[in-house]
């Protein structure tokens, strides 16, 4: 696989190193003369100097043949505009972006550059996970497909607590996918128990959460979200 | 009309003081709150005084594009220093704020040029220039002090 990359930092540089370890052909564009000092001395040809906003710096890469365009160069707007063109003009069809101000998702989302990632976002999740404040966490959105993998804990007094899995009496398009406990996690059946102070994964329907997060909670309405 | 215009240099600052003379509602945005300076230069009244408004944010932020009016806008000129700001911003003022008449200034001419294709109103100072050069190279017009 051909991947062209943008933006030599450490996203970009890392990203490189591992691609080209796994034997795929990598090439990496960086716009400081500088950085590109550094990163040319261990990657070699697969660096490349120039703004990889420029479209004859894209096509002096090669990105007419690329499987896969990166573009995680430090702006946005930039790698907005990179996406953008590697997917409508050279016809690119693996795009994957950088977003680095996540108050920026929204322009990324609406010139349909597809998929972002966001550092911020990501950590802000693992913290979630770590730390479930509201005792739900988000794990994976998929907006396209119209699909979200959701953990959730059990609540002592929630309608969930103490019943199977088949008894949980959840809306259609929502399934449990694991149920984690004591450090542990299985895939439940149909007849496994769901206790208070477990976690459990479930993949819904866009739009359903509220339905399915309210048979988790405690009844009391004192608990956790 | 309403003209919104993001970017106070000088390009921004002098089609803001146009605008504003013939009468337009004008509000102008730059991330330097000292741009304004360049709205009042040779003007004997201050830019808000004369009725325009200003408003300091990052042209990327959604905030500051609605703070600045862009919900109200007949007009929409992206004017930053930034090809690819421009390009974004204008490609959200048209798309999600759905403002009737974009303007969008590309200094490469490459870019201006795919982008127009894709129905961007683009502008190439770059290009504009390149093309009077050679036309007074070649004799074919003769300007007598600055061109325009």
């Amino acid at each position: 696989m051909y991947v062209l990359i943008v933006g030599a930092g450490k996203v970009g540089w890392n990203l490189a190193r591992e691609l080209i370890n796994k034997a795929h052909e990598v090439t990496v564009i960086e716009s400081s003369q500088s950085r590109f000092a550094v990163v040319e001395q261990e990657l070699e040809h697969s660096a490349q100097y120039g703004d990889g906003s420029e479209l004859w710096v894209l096509e002096r890469a090669g990105i007419e043949r690329a499987d896969l365009v990166v573009a995680v160069t430090g702006d946005d707007e930039d790698n907005i505009l990179i996406s953008q063109v590697a997917r409508e003009k050279y016809g690119v069809e693996r795009v994957v972006a950088r977003c680095n101000n996540p108050r920026n998702l929204q322009h990324f989302e609406l010139l349909g550059v597809t998929p972002v990632i966001s550092a911020t976002d990501l950590i802000l999740r693992l913290i979630e996970h770590e730390v479930p404040k509201y005792g739900l966490v988000h794990l994976l959105d998929l907006p396209e497909e119209r699909l979200e993998i959701i953990e959730l804990e059990v609540a002592e007094g929630s309608e969930a607590a103490g019943r199977a899995v088949k008894d949980l009496g959840l809306p259609d398009g929502s399934l449990v996918i694991s149920i984690l406990r004591d450090g542990g996690g299985f895939v439940p059946a149909g007849e496994s128990v769901v206790e208070a102070g477990d976690e459990v994964l479930l993949v819904l329907d866009v739009g359903i959460e509220e339905r399915v997060t309210e048979r988790f909670t405690d009844r009391s309405g004192a608990a956790i979200q | 009309m309403f003209v919104l215009i993001v970017g106070c240099g000088r390009v921004g600052s002098t089609i803001a003081n146009t605008m504003l003379a013939e009468g337009h509602e004008v509000s102008v945005l730059d991330e330097d709150a000292e741009a304004i300076a360049l709205l009042d230069r040779g003007q004997e009244q201050s830019w808000e005084e004369r009725g325009g408004r200003f408003t300091e944010g990052t042209a990327l932020e959604i905030d500051a594009l609605l703070a600045a009016g862009i919900e109200e806008a007949d007009a929409f000129v992206a004017s930053t220093d930034g090809d690819n700001t421009n390009l974004v911003i204008a490609q959200v003022a048209k798309r999600r704020f759905e403002v009737e008449r974009v303007v969008v200034r590309v200094l490469d001419p490459a870019r201006a040029r795919w982008y127009a294709e894709q129905g961007l109103q683009t502008i190439c100072p770059t290009q504009t220039a390149i093309e009077l050069l050679e036309a007074a190279v070649r004799g074919q017009i003769r300007f007598e002090g600055v061109s325009g």
